[in-house]
């Protein structure tokens, strides 16, 4: 019944391309960017001589379990990067405070964002205050290998600006229904790494992981899927995996191959 | 009528402070009262000569403070703005130097706009760096149930050469919106009361970031709600939002500012919040506490057992 | 050259600027049950208009213009280095809005909240417009006046721009905030843009004026509910 918990697509190199495609016949030419790839010139670090952090968005519905995932990512990879949290709560500080709470990382390195009522205003129309969070992060830690921008809790449709963040992790959870990859949606069918979470309900709730599996298989084409049960690997291995992946190969990180001061 | 008050402190070897020009005209009448302040504080009051001011009155205080002269200026009671027999706008001009080491303490009693009145004070405070100023200006928003007129009061405060406050309030007929919830909400009475002090100068080079003290309801019996989250948060009832400490920018000053359903209750607010000891009025045992010795930061300790 | 269309982009509330998180004091008055219907929220909304508005379209008409002579030396010492323009002048006049608006803003709060939109207007500036790169940290007016110099518009447009920004922030957050009719919230605004226009023109008017001369109407309760509201565990606007 359950799957395998481990990447089921996109093993790595796929040839998107950007170049001419089939198109339906009603459909405007177009291209489509490489996903993962962010098509804007790389933004400047507000500090000095240093690129910029990599920055992964993590959205998803309420209570799919987006800020145990960014807690969990924070055990696994808060010793060996330079990590910092930006929070998009409807109610400012509550993810903030439960990163806090459970001790994950330092207070000055997290940052919640007021989102008026809209956390997806926030991460995709008016990335604004993201922006500035995420720069604020940066002059006041110094350089920093990855920032995780964490969505409020929202819908289905959510997703976060390609201005804001280079990658992004949709959640989803069991327990809101098996048929939800199959619904779509751009959270869903676009982000670059899916993550069905809360496999350990799977039972409870009469959900079909294989249904599931096939579903955003067929949804998402090459792009990965993730099943996890943050009960059964509380450090989220897989996803973990999956970001480490992103991070330049770099000398000066932290418990990096070639120690050098940074 | 038009009339005049020119008073002018300075320092004096034997008494600390005396006063160098003291002269008014109807109905601006300044009297020398006692007791004055042991640390060398001269204190006057305003008796009032005439009715007003009324419609068509252009009033004129001048005061002036030289270097380590202290100076009280209180009112014997409330003034009343009224309309003139010929209609026309009454003013008041308010003007204040202080020297370095220089004090001033300016504590009159509120003004009153009555119905159809047409009223303006324009304030106008320059401070030389190191001076210090205590600056309380109270209105209240007609007699008993009566609406109130149009009032302007217009506020500037230079410290050393810079511009800290510009600050006009504005109510009545001719002030859109002025009794909605975004300026007074009904309130009928509201209060400021401006602190400088330049043993704040390095306090307050970084903003304090927690400046709010709650006023309770009208029983006075608001204090700080201490129930800190998980952040610490200094969290207050919300309903009760009547009065903040506001540490001014590019300067060692700060506005306190109060709303209240009566002139008691915003002089209650402006006290508590501001610390008693700052204003002695009557009260001998505060007289020898210098004015203004506690930042703002710390007056959070003792803004709640004032009352 | 005015551009209609160009005011229309800078004044939307969907122009990338941070305005979405912020409810001009609105999130304040709700909570403290000021504010509960339309009617409250037209009294709300011509108090802040009159007192923040006011102050907002002159310090943007007069940033506006300081904004442009810099932008017009900056040209000329481009075409013809000899040409020596001093524009020091106007640069020292923005600096010396900011600290006007500064002296004008008793709560601290109110102080963050303004420089952070202006910062967050700055950015959509650089990205949109050429505004100057230097300019960073300043308050929402004169960010304002900047960004309207750099898109080409006149200082009355900065200024209506400006005045109606501080009644339309708060009106879409009484939507959400409140769930009110919004037909009724924007008759509000129908009926209020007359006077966003009066000002405008004022505002343009008296753009040179020394800047202890430019309005400065307070609103108390705008002041003291943003300290409250700062001081919140939990809200859902950033002011």
């Amino acid at each position: 019944m359950r799957p395998d918990p481990q990447v089921q697509n996109g093993t790595g190199s796929h040839d998107h391309g950007t170049g001419p495609h089939e198109h339906a016949v009603d459909e405007v030419p177009h291209t489509h960017p490489d996903p993962g790839v962010d098509p804007h010139a790389p933004l400047t670090s507000p500090v000095p001589g240093t690129t910029r952090p990599v920055r992964v968005g993590i959205g998803g519905p309420v209570g799919s379990g987006k800020t145990a995932l960014v807690a969990a990512l924070c055990r696994a990879l808060g010793d060996e990067l330079r990590l910092a949290v930006v929070t998009n709560d409807i109610y400012t500080t509550e993810d903030a405070d439960f990163l806090l709470r459970n001790g994950v990382l330092p207070a000055d390195r997290i940052r919640a964002v007021e989102t008026g009522c809209c956390p997806h205003t926030a991460i995709r129309d008016d990335i604004s205050a993201n922006l500035d969070a995420v720069e604020d992060l940066e002059v006041s830690l110094g350089p920093l290998d990855l920032v995780l921008v964490e969505s409020g809790g929202d819908n289905l449709t959510a997703t976060f600006s390609r201005g804001l963040v280079d990658h992004q992790i949709f959640v989803v959870d069991v327990a809101g229904g098996d048929k939800v990859p199959r619904k779509g949606g751009p959270g869903v069918t676009s982000a670059d790494l899916l993550v069905i979470n809360k496999t350990d309900l799977a039972p409870l709730v009469g959900a079909d992981l294989s249904v599931m599996a096939r579903d955003s298989a067929a949804r998402r084409g090459d792009l990965p899927t993730v099943f996890l049960s943050l009960v059964d690997d509380p450090v989220a291995g897989m996803v973990a995996d999956w970001v480490r992946g992103l991070l330049p190969a770099r000398t000066d990180r932290r418990g990096g191959p070639a120690k050098l001061v940074p | 009528m038009r009339a005049q008050a020119r008073i002018v402190a300075v320092a004096d070897p034997v008494r600390g402070t005396r006063l160098a020009a003291m002269r008014g005209e109807p109905p601006l009448l300044p009297r020398r009262t006692f007791p004055s302040d042991s640390e060398g504080e001269v204190q006057l009051h305003l008796v009032g000569g005439a009715a007003g001011p009324l419609g068509g009155d252009d009033l004129r205080i001048e005061i002036e403070v030289g270097p380590d002269a202290r100076l009280c200026v209180r009112s014997v009671a409330a003034s009343l703005a009224l309309p003139g027999p010929a209609g026309g706008q009454s003013r008041l001009h308010i003007t204040a130097r202080v020297a370095a080491g220089g004090r001033l303490r300016w504590l009159p009693e509120p003004l009153i706009g009555a119905a159809g009145c047409d009223h303006r004070t324009v304030t106008s405070i320059a401070l030389a760096e190191g001076a210090t100023l205590l600056w309380r200006e109270e209105l209240v928003c007609g007699r008993y149930a009566e609406p109130v007129g149009d009032v302007r009061i217009e506020t500037t405060l230079r410290y050393g050469g810079r511009t800290l406050l510009r600050n006009d309030l504005a109510v009545g007929p001719r002030a859109s919106g002025w009794s909605g919830p975004a300026v007074l909400d009904g309130a009928r009475a509201v209060g400021s009361l401006l602190v400088v002090d330049p043993a704040w100068s390095d306090a307050t080079s970084q903003e304090p970031t927690r400046c709010v003290w709650m006023a309770g309801p009208d029983d006075g019996s608001g204090r700080p709600d201490s129930a800190g989250g998980p952040t610490g948060v200094r969290r207050a009832a919300p309903e009760h939002s009547t009065a903040a400490v506001l540490p001014l920018a590019g300067g060692p000053a700060m506005l306190v500012n109060a709303v209240g359903a009566d002139p008691r209750a915003v002089r209650a607010r402006l006290d508590r919040l501001s610390v008693r000891r700052y204003v002695p009025e009557r009260t001998a045992r505060f007289r020898a506490i210098p004015i203004a010795r506690v930042s703002p930061a710390a007056s959070s300790a003792t803004a709640g057992d004032a009352e | 050259m005015t551009g209609l269309a160009t005011l229309l982009v800078l004044a939307d509330g969907r122009l990338p600027a941070g305005g979405h998180a912020h409810s001009g004091g609105l999130e304040a008055a709700v909570s403290s049950g000021r504010l509960r219907d339309l009617a409250g929220l037209s009294g709300f909304l011509r108090g802040r208009l009159a007192t923040t508005g006011r102050i907002t379209a002159a310090f943007a008409a007069a940033a506006c213009v300081a904004a442009r002579t810099v932008r017009a030396a900056d040209a000329d010492a481009d075409a013809d280095a000899d040409a020596g323009h001093d524009d020091a002048l106007d640069r020292h006049r923005l600096d010396a809005l900011d600290e006007g608006l500064d002296a004008r803003t008793p709560s601290p709060a109110l102080r963050r909240a303004s420089r952070v939109q202006g910062r967050a207007l700055l950015r959509a500036g650089r990205a949109i417009w050429s505004v100057d790169p230097a300019q960073r940290d300043r308050h929402h007016p004169v960010a304002l006046g900047i960004v309207a110099a750099a898109a080409g518009l006149p200082p009355a447009e900065a200024a209506v721009a400006g005045a109606y920004g501080t009644v339309s922030g708060p009106a879409s957050a009484a939507v959400r905030l409140l769930g009110l009719d919004p037909y009724g919230v924007h008759s509000l605004l129908a009926e209020l843009a007359g006077e966003c226009d009066r000002l405008a023109a004022l505002a343009a008017a008296r753009a040179g004026d020394p800047i202890d001369l430019l309005p400065a109407d307070s609103a108390p309760l705008l002041e003291i509910g943003a300290e409250v509201h700062a001081n919140w565990e939990v809200r859902l606007f950033a002011s």
